[in-house]
């Protein structure tokens, strides 16, 4: 479903500037739409006015074709996934009552609940039979996160809004989380609006970058041309001085080859990035590796003027 | 002490059943009214603080004094025990209701508003259950602390167990003075011990999860 918002403006009762300032953004079917930029950027306040967590003082929201301004908040809310960033899980109910949470407010029969529940826990990686009757606080940060995603899926809604889901997992988790979860969406072509603070989630995640700045949008791009063209120094800045090296991340080796091999016969996988072959191709000191495919026959090869050649081009525009 | 009972088994019942029947009122009457009104609060936090203030002035106040105001407000006899009983223990059970209520983590009610839940739902689903055994512990402490303070209503011609202790201080009548207040005693105490028995079971029934 398309999420579009028309000149929606945030004011909130006695602070003089907007929180949202005469917003327009599109966001496509299917698409990973991140919102981004420092805090009180109206980031969180965009994404919670979707669900009418916050109402707009003025402009129009439209989710599919229907204007949610004009829509019963409470009905709205049940089809339009929501997780939050400390997850949110009902501490006195079982992770099968908090996954069966939306379902059971649309009055769901009892087998098609527990049919689904099953079904969502087997999709974000958890075994049912050991975790459906346990309670939030008997797992870890990550199978939480986990539960909350399931949670907001398990009525299949066309939307989720996402606040900032991976805050409260560590690192490690976290990267692993980011992977499986894009997985998730786009297999089942959910249409998201993620919000986040971490640019290198938000270039991972997503189809569209949307960085705010005082209620405003300042870009929305894709990832790509956010790092290669940023559109001032704001940008620029917000991106980090190593935008070159976080586009490089973006490509896989496999799709970036030119046709030749490396005549030393250096070879590297297919499957990582640009980034890492830059720097295998530093650490090694050679000047170009032949790429194998997954059949680990050449693909052809990457040389180090052609990764320069693909680094020009990011100062700013 | 035993002895005075076993000889007059008929003043010690009646009295008993009498101290019963104020608090047991007295108990219901704060759980009809701190019970909605701590709800009530919660939605309007202008009244809240009000309210609180009037709580605390209220709980100041000792039950002696709260029995002796009814004396010309309603005059002597049960209903203004039981009135005078009911102001006693509010305090502990509408701010136990209120406290409870207000602590539940903002971000799980936000997270159930978030998936659809009415104000109504958040309410008897996520609020009401994640503060009952605060709630709980507001009902402990307003029930041990009626039937104690029952025993002042013999000064206000309210009957009760206090019947016993005043009638055995003006007769000289130690026996009987010494029964009174060992029942009471054993009331309370008994109260205290039974409704603990039936918070651990009725939150461990409720919500097992929590920690």
């Amino acid at each position: 479903m398309t999420i579009r918002l028309e000149a929606v403006t945030k004011l909130f009762p006695g602070v003089a500037r907007p929180a949202v300032d005469a917003l327009d953004l599109t966001i496509e079917k299917g698409q990973v739409c991140v919102l981004i930029g420092p805090s009180g950027c109206g980031k969180t306040t965009t994404m919670r006015m979707v669900n009418r967590l916050i109402e707009p003082t003025s402009g129009r929201i439209i989710v599919g074709d229907r204007d949610v301004t004009k829509a019963d908040p409470v009905e709205l809310r049940r089809h339009i996934g929501y997780v939050i960033q400390q997850i949110g899980l009902f501490p006195h109910m079982t992770i099968a009552q908090n996954v069966a949470t939306v379902p059971k407010l649309l009055g769901w029969d009892a087998a098609r609940i527990k049919a689904r529940s099953e079904e969502m826990l087997d999709l974000v990686g958890l075994d049912p039979k050991l975790y459906l009757s346990r309670y939030p606080r008997h797992l870890s940060g990550g199978q939480r996160q986990r539960v909350g995603v399931a949670r907001a899926l398990a009525a299949d809604p066309p939307v989720m809004l996402m606040d900032e889901p991976f805050g409260a997992v560590d690192p490690i988790v976290r990267g692993r989380l980011q992977e499986e979860f894009l997985g998730i969406l786009k297999r089942l072509s959910k249409t998201v609006i993620l919000v986040t603070h971490d640019i290198d989630e938000a270039i991972h995640m997503g189809d569209v970058v949307a960085i705010m700045r005082d209620g405003k949008l300042v870009q929305y791009d894709t990832p790509d041309r956010l790092l290669a063209a940023p559109a001032n120094d704001f940008v620029a800045d917000f991106v980090g001085a190593d935008r070159a090296l976080r586009r490089l991340s973006l490509v896989r080796a496999a799709d970036a080859v030119e046709p030749g091999g490396a005549s030393d016969g250096f070879s590297l996988p297919g499957s990582l990035s640009m980034r890492s072959v830059l720097s295998a191709l530093l650490a090694e000191g050679r000047e170009a590796a032949t790429i194998l495919g997954e059949d680990d026959q050449p693909l052809g090869r990457i040389t180090l003027a052609a990764i320069r050649a693909r680094g020009a081009g990011t100062a700013l525009s | 002490m035993a002895g005075w009972i076993a000889a007059n088994p008929q003043i010690f019942v009646v009295a008993l059943q009498n101290h019963l029947w104020l608090s047991g009122i007295a108990l219901v009457a704060v759980l009809l009214i701190a019970l909605p009104l701590g709800l009530v609060l919660t939605r309007q936090r202008g009244l809240a603080n009000a309210a609180i203030a009037i709580v605390n002035i209220l709980r100041t106040v000792p039950s002696l004094a709260l029995l002796v105001i009814m004396l010309p407000l309603l005059g002597t006899g049960f209903l203004p025990s039981v009135v005078a009983l009911t102001l006693y223990g509010l305090p502990a059970l509408l701010l136990n209701n209120y406290t409870g209520l207000t602590q539940v983590d903002a971000e799980i009610v936000e997270a159930a508003r978030g998936q659809g839940f009415s104000d109504r739902q958040v309410m008897t689903q996520i609020e009401i259950p994640l503060a009952l055994p605060v709630i709980f512990a507001g009902i402990r402490t307003a029930a041990v602390q009626i039937v104690s303070a029952a025993t002042l209503a013999a000064f206000i011609g309210g009957g009760g167990l206090g019947e016993l202790i005043t009638a055995g201080m003006a007769n000289f009548n130690f026996p009987q003075l010494v029964a009174g207040a060992v029942a009471v005693a054993v009331l309370a105490l008994a109260v205290e011990v039974g409704f603990a028995a039936l918070e651990r079971l009725l939150t461990r029934q409720l919500r097992m999860g929590a920690a």
